[in-house]
């Protein structure tokens, strides 16, 4: 039996490697890639959580489970948006440098 | 109990203002008229109806329409109160006031603005009746401001002016000042009593005999300084003679007849609380005594006719004034309807001969004009005499019960009747000097200045053609019979007008005062006790109306001499403006420095420029325009506007467009969150 703490170890460093990703990388695609590394680090203590939640009630508890689920489905629509985002970025910009895409400063 | 429907004596009125003041822009000048007379007559026949059945009554008849303000204990309701004092107001508002509006029909016709007039006529007439009909000061204090709003509105009626304009504004803060004193007075009462309902206050005070001087001085004394403002005495006259600038009968209604005798009649309303202080009426006799006698006096040397009649209402209040302050509230308020009578037609007869003469307003270009309009002539003849004293004229009758009231009060009577007495012959002497300048002699105006509008100004627009009527003889007319026939019904209620006082030492029964008795002399005493609540406390309690035995005589000699002086005063005017006109100059000339004071009406003006208003304007230019408008409240809102500014314009810089410097920024502060969170920041946060 595994405790939860390794779980909740393995997401919470998992999250940190998204945040270091995120703020690190240059690349659209890998700035992209990190968050969904994030999510799914979220969804890796989700389902810990549940387990844990039914071994201490004795009765299934799916609440988690299916919430990863919700998680999964928004972050496959948002792969598609971003995507797309991004190739109309390419076509725009020729780059996929984020730091070259700042038309919104003030 | 019988429903009298009081509240609809001042509705009407109000009705006739919205329908006027709304589409009578668009009316013909007769629906004007129409609705205009009709507003105004209703309330009269109302109060004839009240008037024959007043005898059933039982007095005083209140009736409450509903709750107004209700805070706490302290409630404030519309209600109106008719006792013998009331009906005597309402006859005078709405019967003079009616026949202003007959004659204004005629005067009028020719003005622009005909529908504006009639409007704010009314207007004046509805808060003019609220102010009489009310049974609270609070409901008063409503009709108080309405009529000031009003007579403001009709002052500067020829709104293009500056001097109407300024005069406008100047009876209008003046009377402001006035209605603090009011205010105040309400505030105390409140505070002593938690009402403001006369019966209440009433009933209070009388219930505690021991309550002599102390606060009801300082609430009479606030009273006072409101009277002063509205009925024009001293020290705050200087706005009447001003409010000369509106339209004649405007002058006639509001600041002859109606309005500034609202001081005299707030006193007479809440004697009970005077009757409880000699200071306070002390104080009104000495005011009312000065008054009369300052005034009489300026208006000796005035050459506008409409100022010279304005400053004798000035003098003629003073006198209401002096009977209110001996405690002859009755004298006072006869004085008050007499006053109404002869005052408001020789503002109407001035008005007549203003409008004979096409706008002309100096005495000094009248003249002769005895035989060119003889009706106008008759009337105020009539009217002249009757203010000067004349007897059996209506003047005659109430001046003299004032001065006999006031020869017999205790204290510093003697010496305000003397001076009463003189002023009455000041008074015969300007009118008759009116009388002479204006009717007899030969004509002095140029004959072009007569035939053409002389005084374009008075006129809103000027106007290009003038009308069929000024194209008669020289241009001096008869006025048309709707101006004519007031005139005629108010000279004959000048005449016969006092007779309803006639005093019992002249073998007459004085029912005016008998009839007024009850409402104005609540707390009754007779003269033997009031003489020995004198002797043994030392104040002034009830000087009652009812001669005291053996006075009728006194009262029979003190007439005689006051008719006396009042000949004196006309043959002085006669030998000067008509025996030898030459004569006035000569003695202006000699007596210079005397006759300089009283022309420039002891420099008052001036002195109030000097010593309020400058200091005021100083004040509000330099010290709060400047200093706290600009300086503190400006500067204020700029410095935060500013502030707001610069830090938006700080934080503004957080918004990079740097999509990674956006998630450092989260990121950043999430931890800090996380930090919080962690060692209990937040837990001990939302704990509290």
């Amino acid at each position: 039996m595994i405790p939860i703490a390794w779980y909740l170890v393995l997401s919470g460093i998992l999250f940190s490697i998204g945040v270091a990703a995120f703020l690190i990388k240059r690349n659209i695609i890998t700035v992209f890639m990190s968050i969904e590394l994030m999510l799914n680090a979220v969804n890796l203590s989700f389902v810990a959580f549940s387990r844990n939640w039914s071994q201490i009630t004795g009765h299934l508890q799916v609440s988690g489970q299916i919430f990863v689920f919700f998680v999964m489905v928004v972050a496959a629509a948002e792969a598609a948006v971003g995507l797309a985002i991004i190739i109309a970025v390419f076509r725009a910009r020729n780059t996929l440098n984020v730091d070259q895409v700042d038309l919104m400063k003030l | 109990m019988t429903d009298l429907h009081l509240w609809l004596i001042p509705l009407v009125p109000f009705a006739g203002f919205l329908v006027n003041g709304l589409v009578g822009r668009k009316f013909p000048k007769v629906l004007v008229t129409t609705v205009a007379l009709i507003a105004s007559a209703i309330p009269m026949i109302q109060v004839a109806m009240i008037v024959a059945r007043f005898g059933s009554l039982t007095l005083p008849h209140v009736e409450t329409i509903g709750t107004w303000i209700r805070s706490g204990a302290f409630h404030a309701d519309f209600s109106f109160q008719l006792d013998q004092l009331t009906l005597v107001m309402l006859c005078v508002v709405t019967g003079v006031g009616f026949l202003i509006h007959v004659y204004s029909v005629g005067y009028m016709a020719e003005e622009e603005g005909y529908w504006r007039f009639f409007c704010y006529m009314n207007l004046f007439l509805f808060f003019m009746l609220t102010l009489v009909l009310a049974e609270n000061f609070l409901l008063m204090f409503v009709g108080w401001e309405g009529v000031g709003l009003a007579s403001y509105l009709l002052i500067g009626f020829y709104y293009l002016r500056d001097s109407a304009a300024n005069a406008g504004r100047k009876a209008f803060i003046v009377n402001r000042i006035g209605d603090v004193g009011f205010l105040l007075a309400m505030f105390l009462l409140i505070q002593h009593f938690g009402t403001l309902s006369f019966s209440q206050v009433f009933a209070a005070i009388g219930a505690h005999p021991e309550w002599q001087g102390g606060f009801l001085t300082a609430v009479a004394l606030l009273l006072v300084l409101g009277a002063t403002g509205k009925s024009a005495q001293i020290p705050l006259y200087v706005w009447l003679p001003d409010a000369m600038e509106g339209p004649t009968p405007v002058s006639a209604l509001i600041h002859a007849a109606t309005m500034v005798t609202a001081g005299v009649y707030m006193i007479a309303r809440s004697h009970v609380i005077f009757d409880r202080s000699s200071t306070a009426l002390l104080v009104v006799a000495v005011i009312g005594t000065a008054t009369a006698f300052v005034a009489a006096t300026i208006g000796m040397a005035q050459t506008d006719i409409k100022r010279v009649l304005a400053y004798s209402t000035v003098s003629q209040l003073g006198y209401m004034f002096l009977g209110c302050g001996v405690a002859a509230y009755s004298a006072g308020i006869f004085h008050l309807v007499t006053h109404a009578f002869f005052k408001a037609l020789l503002f109407l007869a001035a008005g007549s001969v203003i409008h004979a003469l096409s706008g002309e307003q100096d005495m000094r270009v009248m003249g002769g004009l005895r035989r060119k309009i003889p009706v106008t002539f008759w009337t105020m003849t009539a009217a002249v005499f009757a203010i000067s004293g004349a007897p059996p004229l209506a003047g005659f009758v109430s001046k003299d019960e004032i001065l006999y009231q006031a020869f017999v009060a205790p204290g510093p009577g003697k010496i305000l009747w003397a001076i009463g007495l003189l002023t009455a012959g000041f008074t015969a002497f300007y009118m008759f000097r009116l009388w002479y300048m204006t009717f007899f002699g030969e004509s002095r105006a140029p004959q072009e200045l007569a035939a053409v509008h002389s005084r374009r100004d008075t006129k809103l627009v000027t106007e290009t053609e003038p009308t069929q009527e000024h194209h008669h003889a020289h241009g001096v007319h008869e006025s048309p019979k709707v101006m004519l026939i007031p005139l005629i019904i108010l000279a004959i209620l000048s005449v016969i007008g006092g007779w309803m006082g006639w005093p019992e030492g002249l073998g007459g029964g004085n029912w005016f005062s008998h009839f007024l008795a009850p409402a104005v002399k609540a707390v009754h005493m007779s003269y033997e006790q009031a003489t020995v609540a004198l002797t043994t406390t030392g104040q002034i309690a009830n000087t009652p109306n009812e001669s005291p035995a053996g006075s009728k005589q006194l009262e029979l000699i003190l007439a005689v001499i006051s008719t006396l002086v009042a000949a004196a005063g006309w043959l002085v005017a006669h030998v000067m403006y008509y025996k030898r006109p030459e004569l006035p100059e000569r003695f202006a000339a000699k007596v210079r420095g005397l006759y300089a004071l009283i022309a420039n009406k002891y420099w008052v003006d001036e002195f109030y420029g000097a010593v309020v208003v400058t200091p005021v304007l100083f004040g509000a230019r330099y010290l709060l325009n400047i200093l706290i408008d600009r300086g503190v409240i400006d500067g204020g809102t700029l410095a935060a506007g500013y502030t707001a500014q610069g830090f938006g314009a700080l934080v503004a810089r957080i918004q990079s467009g740097n999509i990674r410097s956006y998630a450092g920024w989260l990121a950043l502060f999430a931890g800090i969150l996380l930090l919080a969170s962690y060692f209990g920041w937040t837990a001990h946060f939302w704990a509290h």
